[in-house]
């Protein structure tokens, strides 16, 4: 199945990025031939066949809830575009 | 004479010679500082060189050994791929997105690693995010093959593969996803290994597909990745896919005798689409084997050719969730003039990804999108557990399967860069044992029109020790792997 430019639009929506209209056409191009080329898998018989979620079939490992590190917060920050009093600055959001 | 002779000696030698006293931890940082500002610019294979780090290491490590102290690597350089957290030190990641991220902690490998004496002298580049097979996609430009610097060096990790090919470092970190140490490692002309999912920390090493992510290693001999993955490898709480299972005397059980190992032949390896020559070597190397008392058996994994595209569905999925952390707030790029926050969110990420990586973000966006989950991720999930199955029935009957690494040799960089099923499809044998989970490893087997070509072998889980095995006993008989590109001699 191919791709048109609406639905790449709506993906890079959904993705959070933008695309420029410079790109749109490679982007159409490209993904749809990786569309079609995933597309086979839909001949493949799985019926019975169980979804696989992990190589190994492990489940999830618990640990107890306890405190393993100290509060590095000011060089975690230290890679913040902008920061004030120990937060993160963003856009407004509410009005 | 000396000089010359540090910068071909493989892990192993160096530490022979730092206890014989012919140089020191320093001599051996210097030798190969030099190469790799020097001779060694030209590849572009480094994104950050950590010189006065290495250094200053090198002394402290000559101060150790002087005092009678000794480690596994102690006073030995290594690099690390640009994906590993490095305290301090940049990882980019080779994106623009990170080219200011300084991580606050190392990486398990890193630590792991440091602990056991290593000496990082940098880190290098790779493609965005490990997202290529040519190391193209990176941010700081691609890395050219030693061998011939008009072709690529195979990726994701090109950086580590090159570096350590062309003499500039003996050991080199890197990630494989779906064949990104095996493949550039073919592509080189140098030995690597991916080991079992779980088997090496993925923590602090930066996520592109996690349930496929597997760091390993680049090395000038078999000999020399034994060592280095013992000191890697092991249990980390801080990695919930970490797998609890004692690390063997990797090294100490490298001479176990491969007399009666069972090979097994995979008869699709050999359909078309692998270059004769290639066939021929990967044919002849086994006959090696075979000369040495291995069995060679035909298998089949009838499901092996849709391995491809459900790694491309699986690992899109895994790749889009997992790139969604890059928000451009906490750390990394951030856009400018934006009115609103969606906004901010949507300049950031577009401006701050590749092309390559946008793409797969979109595919995974995509496959799980309402509606398509189903026919696509789930399905994918499906045909997985088909081709794990294969692995499984075949692994009744033989200890190791082997074949060729990639369809051919090095190709020009470009080449593939318009096309992306071509591209995909040059990871067509590594992509099973990376759904699978199992480790696999490429050493030198041959050169077709003077590029090397690499013979893979892939272990059953937690079978690192049978691939070691039979790949050091390989270059016992052979001297594929100690070729070293004329330029870099």
């Amino acid at each position: 199945m191919s791709l048109n430019k609406e639905q790449i639009k709506y993906l890079a929506i959904l993705s959070r990025m933008d695309i420029q209209d410079s790109e749109i056409k490679d982007v159409v191009d490209k993904l749809s031939r990786i569309v079609e080329f995933v597309d086979q898998l839909q001949a493949v018989s799985t019926e019975g066949t169980e979804p696989m979620a992990h190589p190994l079939e492990q489940g999830q490992r618990l640990r107890i809830d306890k405190v393993t590190e100290d509060n590095q917060r000011e060089k975690i920050q230290l890679n913040a575009n902008e920061t004030n009093n120990g937060m993160y600055l963003v856009p407004k959001v509410i009005d | 004479m000396i000089i010359k002779e540090i910068q071909n000696m493989t892990l192993c030698a160096l530490k022979q010679g730092m206890k014989d006293k012919d140089f020191t931890s320093l001599e051996i940082t210097e030798v190969l500082l030099s190469r790799i500002n020097g001779l060694g610019a030209t590849l572009n294979a480094f994104i950050t060189v950590t010189a006065e780090q290495a250094i200053k290491e090198a002394k402290d490590a000559d101060k150790l050994i002087a005092t009678g102290k000794d480690k596994p690597l102690l006073g030995l350089p290594i690099a690390h791929k640009d994906l590993f957290c490095t305290d301090g030190v940049l990882t980019s990641c080779a994106s623009k997105m990170l080219h200011n991220f300084i991580p606050p902690y190392d990486a398990s490998v890193v630590k792991n690693l440091k602990a056991s004496g290593a000496i990082m002298l940098g880190k290098t580049n790779m493609d965005e995010f490990a997202m290529g097979s040519s190391n193209e996609t990176s941010y700081y430009g691609p890395v050219k093959n030693p061998w011939n610097l008009d072709l690529s060096p195979g990726g994701s990790s090109g950086g580590s593969a090159t570096a350590v090919a062309a003499c500039l470092v003996p050991a080199a970190t890197g990630t494989d996803t779906g064949g990104s140490i095996r493949q550039p490692a073919a592509l080189t002309g140098i030995t690597g290994i991916k080991p079992t999912y779980g088997r090496v920390s993925r923590f602090g090493m930066i996520a592109f597909a996690s349930s496929l992510d597997q760091g390993g290693v680049f090395t000038r001999s078999v000999e020399d990745a034994a060592l280095l993955l013992g000191e890697m490898a092991g249990f980390d709480e801080n990695d919930s896919t970490s797998v609890d299972v004692p690390v063997p005397d990797y090294l100490g059980g490298i001479n176990q005798p491969v007399k009666g190992l069972k090979i097994g032949l995979v008869r699709q390896h050999f359909d078309a689409g692998l270059d004769d020559d290639n066939a021929i070597a990967v044919k002849e190397a086994l006959d090696v084997l075979k000369d040495q008392g291995a069995v060679i058996i035909d298998i089949d994994l009838p499901n092996i050719e849709l391995s491809v595209p459900t790694y491309y569905v699986v690992a899109s999925a895994e790749c889009s969730s997992n790139l969604s952390r890059y928000d451009g707030v906490r750390f990394g790029y951030r856009a400018e003039n934006y009115k609103d926050l969606n906004e901010f969110y949507c300049k950031t990420r577009g401006e701050g990804f590749g092309a390559e990586v946008k793409r797969r973000i979109m595919t995974g966006t995509y496959v799980l999108s309402a509606g398509y989950y189903d026919a696509y991720y789930l399905k994918a999930q499906k045909v997985r557990q088909l081709i794990s199955q294969d692995f499984k029935k075949a692994f009744e009957k033989v200890d190791l399967i082997a074949g060729p690494t990639t369809p051919s040799p090095a190709f020009s960089l470009g080449a593939k860069m318009d096309d992306p099923i071509e591209m995909y499809l040059n990871d067509i044998y590594t992509i099973g044992a990376n759904l699978a989970g199992l480790p696999g490893m490429s050493i030198p087997c041959g050169f077709v029109n003077g590029l090397p070509v690499g013979l893979q072998l892939v272990g059953k889980h937690f079978g690192e020790e049978s691939l070691l095995q039979c790949g050091h006993h390989y270059q016992q008989a052979t001297d594929w792997h100690l070729q070293i590109p004329e330029q870099f001699k």
